[in-house]
């Protein structure tokens, strides 16, 4: 299907295609920069990519055109995903595409950000994960991973001319003839952090209030404050050794992110997991979306003032924790999978502790249902509150839960189906108004699901091999390591040198707790990757935050940043 | 206080002062007493929210210290209070920073002068008894106000200004709630008002008839927001306003914010006990024996009640607070003072 729009591609522009290439299913077409809008403009609105999931860029130190930028686009209507490159020199900038997705705006200030590649026309090219104060750019390959900095002043994200233009529009919003209004004047108006450490942030984030008494008339949002360059130090790591790294993105589900890491890398090489690895993968991904989502229901509900529901939930979560806990040895940072396999089977009588614990849970929801669900406080909060619409939500980078929310009934569990998902029967959940009610509900309703997942896997989970017979990924078994000069050597081959991932590139994805969780791999072929991105499903959410809860009150806001589920380790990487 | 005075002419050594000197030992004595039993009561509810909490929430709440059902949690939560450094901001108004919890400890202190604990027994039997209660309990908010700007914190300043609003607000409800009861006693003094409930349950206030019955639960829910609980506690609400008006306040001083919440929670629940619950007299008739023990076991019901709501519901919107108390709750107050009205002309109560 995506070949198809390639084909199309390249009658309608001709030459100005410069090169297509597929890899692994991923179609890609490259342009040069000046037919980028016009690319991007066509797939928007003739061939119905109404996403733009990511923007990667790539340092390649030894080109004529040093950098590379990907845009990644999906659509969801017509089914199909491309991704459109652009080579960009030194210092040249890049037509911004701002005005054709909103999502662009935080990717391409990642992406100048990191790489310092400049977007021509952008509204508010700032740093974004990197401290204001830090001189260089991180992921450019000449950047030394040990050079430290120490940024310490902070930054005050309204100046005075912002708040008297606040103040000056909300005036001209209010001036209705022969209305007596009081003039706002800008004294009036306060400014108020939310964070970085306040009860409702749940995580290090910052988003700055302006305030005309409980009304936001605007809001600013920082981030990076957990910022550590995961892609960096992927780069100077070897493939296995990513993966407890992947754990400290979304931490409320590590399971989800080492499960599809691995399948990201497994697509590498053209290869997919045992079905007995799949089974489980599919169990330990489906459980961590359950802890996801209690974690962000139970946390929205006691933000919401709520808390007696935080226990009915949480001891669930407990409940499960203990188990995954008896399966991998920690567990928020779990490092189970590995590419190619697990790090081990499941243990004996992890059947029936799960039945039991799901029971637990189905208990747990429909309490917290019979308590929320028909409330009329519940209802007067959340209703209405942070609403979008399916097409804003769209283009804004909406992915998982919060788009479902807004009715559009999209899963890559069932659209891009991966490790067996499509063997087992499930619903996709959907709201209407994709509102802060909406977003708790259908999480709410997806742990149900997740539930009858499980209980499908547990029914037939195929015997057989967790690993791959596989030495180019997998380790030998012990016996042969001690044994026999070839065990040895692969073993040594293995950890010294890494596992040697064949020359290309691939974009992995699945459906992560909050969205569409992607690794985009560049591989040079060595044991280390050479470009790995990451595609956090909560860093586009995020982005939307300010148009969510302008014009809206205080409490509004709280109750929507917790139902967007903002996880700080993923949003900052 | 009477019974105080008389009881004092009755000891040895006593029997010689003066009128003005068994006064001023006596209102020593009852001040004395009040004031224990509003420390009793930050003690013994702190304890009791965690088990009702813990109750509700499927856990055990305290279990450990002092052995049986964690009883001394609150005695050691006291203690580490007063061990806390006692931090004044260095922005902050000094003055009315160490001034604000005071007044917020006296509102509620001095409302408890004409609670009548059982009959004759009252610190001071005033004829506008529930009136003086209603506005020394107004200090409240004075306290609350300038805690909140003397902080010089923005989060205090909003749950001050909130704290404010929604007190004020509720006041009225509150008040206006009670209305109907007075025209039935036609006094306000508080004594009155509970022997006029003589005679079993039938005749409490709060099933004389359906107004009545309407007006208790507006009482009710205006109680739970003038002492600033969920899902009326604005002027907190931790997961917005970080602490509310007290987010500043460390040691001590924080203890007397806590203290005057649950003393103000048990004065709520014992002004509806004896306007509405029949005060001292047991439900049954020819059952009182005990008159202060049954009084306070009905206040300690209704703080059961006051707490299961709080531990049940979400927090409603500040915005939303104010639109249920002047668009939902005077109304349906004025209705019920109306309707009382009505019924008691036309049942010959009054000419």
């Amino acid at each position: 299907m995506s070949q198809q729009l390639v084909e199309r591609l390249q009658r309608e522009f001709g030459d100005r295609i410069l090169a297509a290439t597929g890899m692994h299913g991923d179609e890609s077409v490259t342009v040069s920069r000046q037919d980028l809008p016009l690319v991007l403009a066509h797939l928007r609105d003739q061939e119905g990519c109404e996403q733009l999931s990511d923007i990667v860029g790539v340092d390649h130190p030894e080109r004529a055109a040093r950098f590379e930028v990907v845009y990644l686009l999906r659509s969801y209507s017509k089914r199909h995903r491309i991704q459109v490159s652009v080579d960009a020199p030194e210092d040249e900038p890049v037509p911004t595409a701002c005005g054709l997705y909103r999502s662009a705006n935080w990717h391409e200030r990642e992406v100048y950000d990191l790489f310092g590649i400049p977007f021509s026309g952008h509204p508010d090219l700032r740093r974004i994960l990197c401290h204001h104060q830090f001189e260089g750019h991180a992921l450019r390959k000449d950047y030394p991973i040990e050079q430290g900095q120490e940024c310490t002043r902070p930054e005050n994200l309204f100046s005075d001319e912002d708040i008297a233009h606040a103040a000056r529009r909300a005036n001209e919003m209010s001036s209705s003839p022969g209305a007596v209004v009081d003039e706002l004047h800008p004294s009036d108006l306060l400014t108020i952090n939310l964070g970085p450490s306040h009860p409702a942030t749940h995580g290090a984030l910052r988003a700055e209030c302006l305030l005309d008494g409980e009304t936001i008339l605007d809001a600013r949002t920082e981030i990076g404050y957990i910022h550590r360059c995961f892609e960096k130090e992927a780069e100077d790591h070897t493939w296995a050794q990513v993966m407890p790294y992947t754990d400290r993105l979304n931490y409320c589900s590590a399971m989800l992110n080492n499960s599809i890491y691995a399948m990201a890398v497994e697509k590498m090489f053209g290869v997919e997991a045992t079905p007995r690895a799949q089974a489980i993968r599919v169990i330990v991904s489906e459980l961590s979306r359950i802890i996801d989502h209690l974690v962000c229901v139970c946390t929205n509900l006691v933000d919401l003032g709520a808390l007696t529901n935080y226990w009915y939930l949480y001891n669930v979560r407990e409940s499960i924790y203990q188990s995954l806990e008896k399966l991998c040895g920690s567990r928020l940072t779990t490092n189970y999978a590995r590419i190619g396999g697990m790090s081990h089977d499941l243990y004996d009588g992890f059947e029936d502790e799960i039945r039991v614990k799901l029971q637990e849970l189905e208990q747990g929801v429909t309490d917290v249902t019979k308590l929320v669900a028909r409330n009329r406080i519940f209802l007067d909060r959340t209703v209405g509150v942070g609403a979008i619409s399916t097409a804003d939500a769209l283009n804004w980078g909406y992915t998982g839960p919060c788009l479902r929310a807004t009715g559009l009934a999209w899963d890559l569990r069932k659209e891009a189906p991966y490790s067996g998902y499509d063997q087992y029967e499930f619903d996709i959940p959907t709201g209407t108004n994709g509102d802060t009610q909406d977003r708790i509900m259908v999480r709410m309703a997806e742990m149900v699901q997740s539930r009858r997942i499980i209980e499908q896997v547990l029914q037939k989970i195929p015997g057989g091999p967790v690993d791959l017979d596989d030495p180019r990924m997998v380790l030998p078994p012990k016996a042969q390591v001690y044994g026999s000069i070839e065990g040895v050597m692969n073993q040594f081959k293995l950890i010294f040198e890494g596992i040697q991932v064949p020359a290309g590139r691939g974009y992995g994805f699945g459906e992560g707790a909050n969205g569409e969780l992607g690794f985009y791999c560049i591989s040079d072929g060595t044991g280390h990757p050479y470009r790995m991105k990451v595609r956090p499903p909560c860093f586009p959410i995020f982005s939307s935050f300010t148009s969510l809860v302008q014009g809206r009150m205080l409490p509004d806001a709280i109750a929507t940043l917790g139902s967007l589920n903002i996880i700080a380790g993923e949003l900052d990487r | 206080m009477d019974i105080l005075t008389a009881l004092l002419q009755g000891l040895p050594g006593f029997g010689g002062m003066s009128d003005q000197g068994l006064f001023i030992t006596g209102a020593a004595v009852m001040a004395t007493l009040m004031f224990t039993v509003m420390a009793l009561c930050a003690i013994v509810f702190t304890w009791m929210e965690r088990k009702v909490a813990g109750f509700i929430q499927s856990r055990y709440g305290p279990m450990r210290t002092g052995r049986w059902h964690g009883w001394a949690q609150a005695v050691a939560d006291m203690l580490k209070i007063l061990g806390k450094e006692d931090i004044i901001p260095a922005e902050a108004d000094k003055g009315l920073f160490v001034f604000a919890p005071l007044v917020v400890l006296l509102g509620s202190l001095l409302a408890w002068v004409a609670v009548p604990w059982a009959p004759g027994f009252v610190a001071a039997d005033l004829d506008l008894g529930l009136f003086f209660i209603f506005a020394a309990s107004s200090m409240v908010v004075i306290g609350i106000l300038m805690a909140g700007w003397a902080s010089n914190n923005k989060w205090a300043l909003y749950g001050a200004a909130r704290g404010a609003a929604q007190m004020v607000s509720y006041e009225i409800p509150l008040a206006l709630a009670t209305i109907p009861v007075i025209m039935h006693v036609g006094s306000l003094n508080t004594q009155d008002i509970v022997i006029a409930q003589q005679g079993g349950i039938w005749h409490w206030f709060i099933l004389r008839d359906p107004f009545l019955f309407v007006a208790f639960w507006m009482y009710f829910i205006a109680s739970i927001a003038e002492t600033n609980r969920g899902p009326f506690d604005m002027p907190e609400t931790e997961s917005e306003l970080v602490a509310g008006y007290h987010t500043e306040y460390t040691g001590m001083r924080f203890a007397f914010f806590f203290l005057a919440e649950y003393a103000n929670l048990f004065l709520v629940s014992l002004i509806a006990v004896f306007v509405f619950l029949g005060g001292w007299w047991s439900p049954i008739p020819g059952l009182d024996f005990a008159p202060a023990l049954t009084f306070v076991i009905k206040g300690i019901l209704m703080v059961f009640l006051n707490m299961w709501v709080r531990w049940t519901l979400p927090r409603v919107r500040v915005d939303q607070l104010m639109y249920l108390c002047w668009k939902v709750m005077i109304p349906v107050t004025l209705l019920c003072i109306v309707g009382s009205g009505i019924l008691m002309i036309t049942s010959g109560a009054v000419g």
